[in-house]
């Protein structure tokens, strides 16, 4: 019978040779990721579970992202009970305070393999889906479950397959087509299903490029968001993992297959209004907007690329007194790979604040929080009410190219059209 | 779990999310009491104030989505809410609240209906959703089976204590 990518991972998972969309399964979990926040509620709920040895202990991920380094008591304490954890039941894979964001640590240290089931206490674990995984976020309890059994049961999902072609124009960036492509289907128009990029504008794109469209796939309800490897795949894991690997594909005839065409060639820069990831317009529409704050980072928009693509428009330019600029790269590596090229001068000398790899003001919990009436541009990946900080603050959402481009100007701006 | 809820019903929008419900800055906290005087900050610093122990929160559709943090369904049902209407729920969210043992009930039609403080009840066994204020009766989308068993079992975990530990 034919199948998704998605149907075809979850059925080996679950030993079995189809699943249908609907079908109840129990998985085996390959990867499992908690991180600073969502691991003290796991052992909390674990210490409930009777058995005193987590399934595998180097199948467990631990980095910390969210408050790092701690910047509270609560903090420090969540910080520690994880470290005792770690070194307790003796996990392999444990990265502390300086290591970034996690949805950057496991595929960068070749965690993420295509074929696998992997699951993070974290709703962006979509992100590995870009490696062709089936990747998904889950709550604190059943990452109890996951730790304790090494299984998980999931709802076999439908797919929405959406077609991407087109030559995409300059300054034009796999954030706008997924800022886009919510703007499109809405921010509930994916539910409960695993959505796959696919296309010629796919193939032709590079991984840090493919994560940002998998990483948002939550952002329209979506379980999962897939791309199917291919040697782009293969050369982003040469280095990383000496694993090996299945390549599944999606049959296109797979009962549970809706494709959705897109073509971006004449796609502008686009920008996440408030308070909703589905309130996208073009940058040229809202460039009244007065801006507060510019955030360059994230698990969307802070891998290395994201901080070249600023870095040039910032180069050699002043950034608009009263904006503060904070750049974060995701990861140590990506720092150290931004600090040989020049890119951390660049955006110091602009007036731009380089801080150390963490999740930053993108969840509002740790640094950069914005106040009663602010406005935060930030390439994150969500824009709720009270998300930066006060109820009362607004963010929008873009790529690191528009949030550059206002940085220097205070208003949101679009690129001129070369 | 108890089968039956009566509560005051109390009216949100579409697309709460899990910030709404339990803002970034509070994740720290583990403790349901700690976490429940939070409740609905990202939405309206003092919207806790209006919550009564009992009550019903009636929602449109996609509530809970966002982030997978389950400090949010933990801190509501701290705050005293019994359980929660909506048209339809985030997938994660609809997990988190189950696992935990704070009731959802996907009620398509009853939200667009239901006013502020009508009083709700809710049989979770038979299916029925009543509006006692203005005498009218809703269904719901029950549970898929397997994920009954789970609730019936008191939660994930001493589902898992009883079949697998």
């Amino acid at each position: 019978m034919s199948m998704t990518i998605a149907e075809k991972i979850l059925a080996k998972a679950s030993g079995k040779d189809k699943v249908e969309a609907g079908e109840i399964v129990m998985a085996d979990i390959d990867i499992a990721m908690v991180h600073d926040l969502t691991g003290p509620l796991t052992l909390q709920a674990l210490e409930q579970i009777n058995t005193d040895k987590v399934w595998d202990p180097e199948k467990i991920v631990i980095p910390f992202d969210h408050q790092v380094p701690a910047d509270t008591l609560d903090a420090a304490k969540n910080h520690q009970m994880l470290r005792e954890f770690v070194k307790e039941q003796g996990i392999t894979n444990f990265y502390d305070v300086y290591e970034g964001v996690c949805h950057q640590v496991v595929p960068e240290k070749g965690h993420a393999l295509p074929g696998t089931v992997i699951v993070g206490s974290d709703s962006h674990t979509c992100t590995n889906g870009a490696l062709g995984a089936f990747a998904t976020g889950i709550g604190s309890t059943d990452m109890a479950m996951v730790f304790a059994t090494g299984q998980l049961w999931f709802k076999v999902p439908e797919t929405n397959r959406f077609n991407i072609t087109g030559k995409l124009q300059e300054n034009v960036t796999s954030k706008d087509v997924i800022l886009n492509i919510i703007g499109q289907v809405g921010q509930d128009g994916s539910t409960y299903k695993s959505c796959e990029y696919a296309g010629e504008t796919i193939q032709e794109m590079e991984m840090s490029d493919r994560m940002v469209l998998s990483n948002m796939a939550i952002e329209m309800g979506g379980k999962t968001g897939i791309v199917e490897p291919d040697k782009v795949t293969d050369e982003y894991l040469k280095n990383r993992t000496n694993k090996s690997y299945t390549k599944f594909t999606t049959d296109l005839d797979a009962p549970s297959l809706n494709t959705i065409d897109i073509d971006v060639s004449d796609l502008e820069p686009q920008v996440a209004c408030p308070n909703y990831v589905d309130n996208v317009k073009p940058a040229s529409e809202v460039e009244d907007v007065e801006i507060d704050q510019v955030f360059i980072g994230s698990c969307t928009n802070g891998r290395l690329k994201d901080l070249e693509q600023a870095a040039r428009v910032l180069k050699g330019n002043k950034i608009k007194d009263g904006v503060r600029t904070l750049v974060i790269p995701a990861s140590r590596t990506i720092y150290q790979q931004a600090l040989k090229e020049g890119l951390m001068d660049i955006f110091v000398e602009a007036g731009a604040l380089v801080c150390n790899p963490c999740c930053g003001p993108c969840l509002g919990g740790h640094i950069g929080l914005i106040g009663d009436g602010e406005v935060s541009l930030s390439t994150s990946n969500r824009n709720f009410k009270g998300r930066q900080g006060s109820p009362e603050g607004k963010v929008y959402l873009s790529s690191p190219i528009v949030a550059a481009e206002s940085a220097l100007t205070g208003h949101i701006t679009a690129p001129e059209k070369k | 779990m108890e089968k039956i809820i009566e509560g005051r019903a109390l009216k949100l929008g579409d697309d709460i999310d899990t910030d709404s419900i339990l803002p970034g800055r509070y994740l720290t906290l583990s403790k349901p009491e700690d976490l429940g005087k939070h409740v609905m900050e990202g939405y309206d610093l003092h919207y806790k104030d209006k919550i009564q122990e009992g009550d019903v929160i009636v929602a449109g559709s996609n509530f809970g989505c966002g982030s997978s943090r389950e400090h949010a369904p933990i801190a509501l049902k701290a705050a005293g809410i019994k359980a929660v209407v909506a048209k339809s729920f985030a997938r994660i969210f609809y997990r988190n609240a189950t696992n935990i043992g704070l009731p959802l009930v996907e009620a398509p039609n009853g939200p667009d209906d239901i006013e502020e403080e009508d009083i709700l009840k809710i049989d979770l066994e038979k299916g029925t959703l009543t509006n006692t204020t203005q005498d009218k009766d809703y269904d719901f989308t029950k549970l898929p089976e397997f994920m009954f068993e789970i609730v019936e079992n008191g939660g994930l975990i001493e589902y898992l204590n009883k079949t697998r530990f």
